[in-house]
């Protein structure tokens, strides 16, 4: 009896203390991790799936409340209006999740573009939704009230062969994207006018 | 029996170096070593483990109960895996994006958990320390020199730096006429050098 008290108690501290720890470490060092992903992964995606814009997206970003969560946006100016609006969405894909950023024109509510962020899909197969940009270069243009699936499931997108799930994810994060931004849009258009001036 | 402690600090790079003496903890072996910038990250993430985690375990070996051993011991171990994440995303992010799903697989990692079973929760806390100094070098140079060959053959060059400090740059090593073979940097490629370097190591005698 003694013994098992002892193996709860050892376990149970032992793993508090280590949790504890982490979650202050995580807060401690998330700040930097998120400057480096906006540096290096958000910002790329951000700037090939904005191509043209006569500002700086990455940096043009505010953050709205949704539900309980913040979900940054980031601002494009074409044509000189700030008519695109930028935000990112996870999905689960076939090996971990799947970072997406969704680009949308607000105002003839069409796709400006997507583009794949993270992911660890496998190399060579889900992985050219991120290295082969013809995948995502489907989805450029594509009206925003209609759903976006692939071929298989009756869409217009046509898969990645050998790689029909994280295509799938893809469309899914999409659409997700999509209901997020319909559903903080008058927030969103009310921040960018402030902008605008 | 007892070893001086500079024995068991020079065990694990020579005599019980992991992956060539002891062929243990191939999967990152194997997975990082395309280039030698990568196997020195990714020996150095398991060298920081090893030796946090065995000084750990060497420290609580007698609050420990031994039959939830190895769970106490995974705890500890993903502690520290998670800092080094963490830590290698907020300092060193291209290096993490490199390594990716191989950092979180130091958990699992055989030669962390092996010195944790196998010495740590045996030994004092200083020898534990050097234990897992030892090993953890020779493993990082075990990485660092397959990762160096494969980098060589297949690239024909040496091109990196460690942690932003160090940098270092041979090119064309083998003259401006080398064809590269592209095939050392791919998977079968880390095989066939890990291969050819455990059949060197067997030459020479371990003793």
């Amino acid at each position: 009896m003694g013994e098992m008290i002892k193996m709860v108690v050892v376990l149970t501290l032992l793993s508090v203390i280590s949790g504890g720890g982490l979650k202050w470490y995580e807060e401690f060092t998330k700040p930097k991790i998120e400057n480096e992903e906006m540096k290096l992964v958000k910002g790329p995606a951000l700037l090939q799936i904005m191509a043209g814009a006569e500002n700086n997206p990455v940096e043009q970003r505010f953050k709205v409340k949704v539900a309980d969560t913040e979900q940054t946006i980031f601002v494009g100016k074409f044509d000189g209006k700030l008519n695109t609006i930028a935000l990112e969405t996870q999905v689960n894909g076939f090996a971990d999740k799947v970072g997406l950023m969704v680009a949308i024109n607000t105002d003839n509510n069409t796709l400006k573009g997507i583009g794949v962020t993270t992911s660890k899909e496998t190399p060579g197969l889900g992985g050219n939704a991120k290295a082969d940009p013809s995948f995502a270069a489907q989805f450029k243009d594509k009206s925003i009230d209609k759903e976006i699936k692939v071929t298989n499931d009756g869409g217009e997108i046509n898969a990645i062969s050998g790689a029909t799930i994280t295509s799938r994810a893809v469309c899914k994060g999409t659409m997700q994207a999509i209901e997020e931004y319909n559903e903080i849009k008058p927030q969103i258009l009310e921040k960018i006018k402030s902008l605008d001036k | 029996m007892a070893k001086s402690l500079v024995a068991e600090f020079t065990k694990g790079l020579w005599k019980e170096i992991p992956p060539f003496r002891l062929v243990l903890g191939l999967c990152p072996t194997l997975g990082v070593t395309s280039s030698m910038k990568n196997g020195i990250g990714m020996g150095l993430a398991t060298t920081f483990v090893l030796v946090c985690a065995n000084i750990l375990v060497s420290a609580l070996r007698k609050v420990i109960p031994s039959k939830v051993r190895i769970a106490c011991f995974i705890i500890i171990i993903a502690t520290f895996v998670i800092i080094v994440e963490l830590t290698m995303q907020a300092y060193a992010y291209t290096l993490y994006l490199d390594l990716g799903v191989f950092i979180p697989l130091i958990v699992v990692n055989c030669i962390v958990l092996g010195r944790a079973e196998a010495f740590a929760s045996k030994n004092g806390l200083v020898r534990s320390a050097a234990d897992g100094l030892g090993i953890g070098i020779g493993f990082t140079l075990s990485l660092a020199s397959l990762g160096a060959i494969r980098e060589l053959l297949g690239t024909g060059s040496l091109k990196g730096d460690v942690f932003g400090m160090l940098p270092y740059d041979i090119s064309n090593i083998f003259g401006t006429s080398f064809e590269p073979f592209a095939f050392a940097v791919q998977a079968p490629g880390a095989f066939i050098a890990l291969g050819l370097m455990l059949c060197v190591m067997n030459l020479i005698p371990s003793k």
